[in-house]
């Protein structure tokens, strides 16, 4: 740990870094040119389903830079990305960062439930059943898990609605209530039904982890020697962390994609909701502007991913320090 | 039943009636056994025979499905042991007990030590916790570094990880972690087998002490007679999941009654001299479960009668103390390890020394030199290599060596950094070389029949599918296994495949990359014969990679001898074998288990 300091390692976190930023720079170049690759007339798609006028069309060009060479637009449009600038809203007329940022807290805190209760359910159920593989608990766990993966959000979203929120009514309908707990009871359905989905994958994951782990010579020494069965699992789980973490990096993504569905399902306010709109509406300035902040969340996930080997797998920290 | 014991002291395990049984049928089908503290007894066998599942039935480990009934006793221990405060109390346990009953056993009464200490150990917790994690209570790290002196490592290897040391080290390791808990009886599952042998003789040196000092009693599970004989006080030999031979070491291995013991022992390949053929046992070892009531070795024995194939023989008394399940114990078995052998020298007409050289150069190595990326040390530092047309040469080492790198670079798979590697030959492409790998089991893909993956080897020599017949008989195996997948073979089997796949391009020159060293010894002596057969018949040249100096004796007419990537010495096999000039090579030849016995 001493190691973590000084030396290789922060070169490492620099060169890692660095990767990551370069990533983001070819990932937004992609995102600018989506407006050039969209079929049709730049100006029209950024008129998006408003009239379109001549006069309409001249202003779009004139507050767009139109005329400008290409990298000098997306020069123009990174350089404002940056300061957190990304103009204006074609359909609200508003402009684009405060936009997001005041949708932020919604869908942060929907996906961040659901990450956590699918990791804090997902991790345990998977140990459970690697560990009684065979039995009729893991078959049970199974089947769950694989319905809990093929099943759509959004339908087990309706579901949950028409059960919980509509039949017993257990939970708010829709709204985003006030206050911590009221916002949290009007949260909870929508990060559960995000949650099933991520949950069940988790249970596999974490399955398939420990019992590799498990059929290893160190498990059946470390019994050959006398030690417990606890001590054993600790050990197991240790290993087994490695890959699982691996794979939580890349929940980050699927999260995005599922919240999408189920702030619409929920009728709630949040990104996913204002991405439905956008692209609807063909508002390309937002579309832009979330697949972004989507691309920057995505890479920082995996970026922290990338860290996190070098506590938990000390082979990879031996090899960052001899290079 | 028996309970006598070669130190005539009174038993710190008897285990009696021993099965294991599986979802397909009995893996082990009854054994009693015996160990007094301070003795050591082998379980010799091939795969297959059940002597890994033997012992791990008696620590209650058995993978999920299969099941062991027996009882085991442990009796109490002598008052006169080093840690009077311990229960002394006797254990009597059921096999088939569940975990929880083998809490009192495993650790404090017998540790069971595996063969791979690069897989025994888990690789992300330092040397020092792991060997902590059987210690309760204070003073742990005190007892760490105790335990790590008593296996002669220093104290800092206790905050180092296992991918950081040697395989040695590891192994010096996992022994401490076993030994943690003091258990009376230590098991050793091919605790050898993966290192290389400088090292493998240290690892046995310090077992062999240990024991000595703590008294403890040592089942050793190997496959290799040589090691038994150098290390047992007693000898068991398993075929099929059943006890064929049990004695004295040496009355079982110098006058074995069973003849499965004889042909094993004759299948080991000499190192002092070369054998034209190598003994070998015909057929292959069955499935344990698929023994009806007769000799399980009936098969493949050469004095089978009538009586063999009507009941399983039971073992009986053949000498004091030595037993054997043979109904013609001692009267057939004398003839059989030397009726088949030429124990003379008799290289063929190509494997002459002289000949040899005036044969046209094949291939030539200059200078190679190979260093991977991130490593301190070269892979390959300035080697020299020479082989003649027709000609077979073996390159010997222990891993880290460099033996591979330069069969990888020889074939092409690996470039390397600096030196010229020239073929002689006419032939262009894949006729030039081809390759053999060690693992039978991974070099085959399992999705193709054999036949597929001939055929796709024929294709690419330009050769048509219709020869695939032709191929497989050339290595010994009927057409008819054309249509199998690997799984359906045998170790054996599928490195034969794995030559005649490399014999479609008919290429000049055949790497044989540890070809033999994951196969059995009655197997491996087969396959050595059948190279040494193509050789005469298809005129082939072999560069031959090996850690077994007895292997190189067998096959090769010059041998190489690897160290640091570097080669230290060369020559003719009989005088760099026989008399030996670098330190290196001598302190390879000193390593080899028995080699003073090996006459």
């Amino acid at each position: 740990m001493k190691r973590l300091v000084t030396g290789p390692v922060p070169a490492f976190v620099l060169r890692r870094a660095g990767a990551t930023v370069l990533l983001l720079l070819a990932l937004s170049l992609l995102v600018f040119a989506l407006l050039y690759l969209a079929p049709g007339d730049v100006a029209r798609n950024l008129l998006g389903t408003r009239n379109v006028t001549p006069e309409a069309l001249a202003e779009i060009r004139a507050r767009h830079h139109l005329d400008e060479p290409f990298l000098q637009q997306y020069w123009r449009w990174l350089t404002h990305a940056v300061t957190g600038d990304f103009g204006t809203s074609i359909r609200t007329g508003r402009p684009i960062g405060p936009l997001m940022l005041e949708k932020t807290g919604i869908t942060a805190a929907t996906a961040g439930l659901a990450f956590l209760l699918s990791v804090l359910a997902g991790i345990p159920a998977g140990v459970l059943t690697a560990v009684r593989r065979g039995r009729w608990l893991d078959r049970v766990l199974v089947t769950a898990s694989v319905i809990g993966v093929s099943a759509p959000g959004f339908a087990v979203g309706l579901l949950l609605l028409y059960v919980f929120a509509l039949g017993l009514g257990w939970f708010p309908i829709y709204g985003t209530g006030e206050g911590f707990f009221d916002a949290l009871w009007h949260l909870a359905l929508p990060a559960v039904a995000l949650a099933l989905g991520l949950g069940a994958f988790v249970v596999k994951l974490t399955r398939a982890a420990v019992i590799r782990e498990l059929d290893q010579d160190y498990v059946t020494f470390a019994r050959g020697r006398g030690l417990p069965e606890a001590a054993t699992l600790r050990i197991v789980l240790r290993n087994a962390a490695i890959p699982i973490v691996t794979s939580l990096g890349l929940m980050v993504a699927y999260l995005f994609g599922g919240t999408v569905l189920i702030e619409v399902t929920f009728a709630l306010p949040g990104l996913g909701s204002l991405m439905e709109e956008s692209v609807l509406f063909k508002d390309i300035p937002v579309v832009q502007a979330l697949t972004l902040a989507v691309a920057l969340v995505v890479s920082v996930a995996a970026f922290l991913v990338d860290l996190s080997y070098l506590i938990i797998d000390p082979r990879v920290r031996a090899r960052t320090v001899r290079r | 039943m028996t309970t006598s014991t070669a130190t005539g002291r009174a038993p710190l395990l008897a285990v009696r009636d021993l099965r294991v049984t599986s979802a397909a049928g009995a893996v082990v089908a009854g054994l009693d056994l015996t160990v007094a503290p301070g003795e050591t007894v082998a379980i010799v066998g091939e795969s297959g025979s059940g002597k890994s599942m033997t012992v791990k039935a008696l620590t209650g480990l058995l993978p999920e499905g299969v099941r062991a009934t027996g009882r085991m006793n442990l009796p109490a221990r002598d008052p006169g042991r080093a840690d009077p405060e311990r229960g002394p109390a006797g254990l009597e346990i059921d096999l088939a007990a569940p975990g929880g009953a083998w809490r009192e056993v495993r650790g404090s009464r017998i540790a069971l030590l595996l063969q791979d200490p690069f897989t025994s150990l888990s690789p992300v917790h330092r040397c020092g916790e792991q060997i902590g994690w059987a210690i309760s209570g204070a003073g742990r790290g005190e007892r760490v570094a105790r335990l790590l002196a008593e296996v002669g490592l220093p104290a800092e290897v206790a905050g180092k990880y296992p991918f950081q040391l040697s395989g040695g080290m590891r192994q010096r390791v996992a022994i401490a972690a076993g030994l943690a808990a003091d258990p009376d009886l230590l098991i050793a599952d091919e605790p050898t087998t993966a290192l290389d042998v400088t090292t493998q003789h240290e690892v046995l040196e310090l077992i062999a002490r240990l024991q000595r000092e703590r008294d403890m009693g040592l089942i050793l599970i190997t496959h290799d007679l040589r090691l038994a004989r150098s290390r047992a006080d007693r000898v068991m030999v398993m075929y099929a999941g059943r006890l064929v031979e049990e004695g004295p070491t040496a009355r079982v291995l110098d006058a074995p009654a069973h003849p499965y013991t004889a042909r094993l022992a004759a299948c080991d390949p000499p190192l002092t001299h070369r054998l034209a053929v190598l003994p070998t046992i015909p057929g292959s070892v069955p499935r344990p479960w698929s023994v009806g009531a007769e000799c399980a070795f009936a098969e493949r024995c050469a004095f089978v009668t009538d009586a063999c194939r009507t009941a399983e023989p039971l073992l009986a008394e053949v000498a004091d103390d030595h037993r054997a399940a043979c109904l013609r114990a001692g009267t057939a078995v004398p003839p059989v390890p030397t009726a088949s052998v030429s124990p003379t020298p008799s290289p063929g007409e190509t494997r002459d020394g002289d000949a040899a050289t005036a044969s046209p150069l094949l291939l030539s190595v200059e200078g190679a030199a190979k260093r991977f990326p991130g490593s301190a040390v070269p892979a390959l530092d300035g080697v020299d290599l020479e082989i003649a047309a027709g000609e077979a040469v073996a390159v010997v080492g222990e891993s880290g060596s460099g033996k591979t790198t330069l069969a990888r670079c020889v074939v092409g798979l690996e470039q390397a950094d600096a030196g010229r590697i020239t073929f002689h030959g006419s032939a262009t492409g894949a006729r030039r070389v081809q390759i053999v790998f060690q693992d039978p089991y991974s070099a085959l893909n399992p999705g193709l029949t054999i036949g597929t993956s001939l055929a796709e080897a024929l294709r690419a020599a330009g050769r048509p599918k219709s020869e695939v017949g032709e191929l497989l008989e050339l290595v010994g195996l009927p057409a008819a296994y054309a249509r199998r997948r690997p799984r359906a073979l045998s170790g054996g089997e599928r490195q034969r495949v794995a030559i005649a796949r490399a014999l479609a391009p008919r290429a000049d020159l055949l790497v044989c990359d540890e070809s033999v060293s994951a196969l059995d010894v009655s197997v491996q002596a087969q396959v050595l014969n059948l190279l040494a057969d193509l050789r005469r018949r298809l005129g082939l040249t072999l560069l031959f990679i090996t850690h077994d100096l007895a292997v190189a004796r067998q096959i090769a007419d010059r041998v190489y001898v690897m160290h640091h990537g570097r080669v230290v010495e060369s020559g003719p096999v009989d005088s760099v074998l026989g008399a030996p000039a670098h330190e290196y090579t001598q302190r390879l030849l000193a390593s080899i288990p028995a080699a003073d016995q090996a006459d």
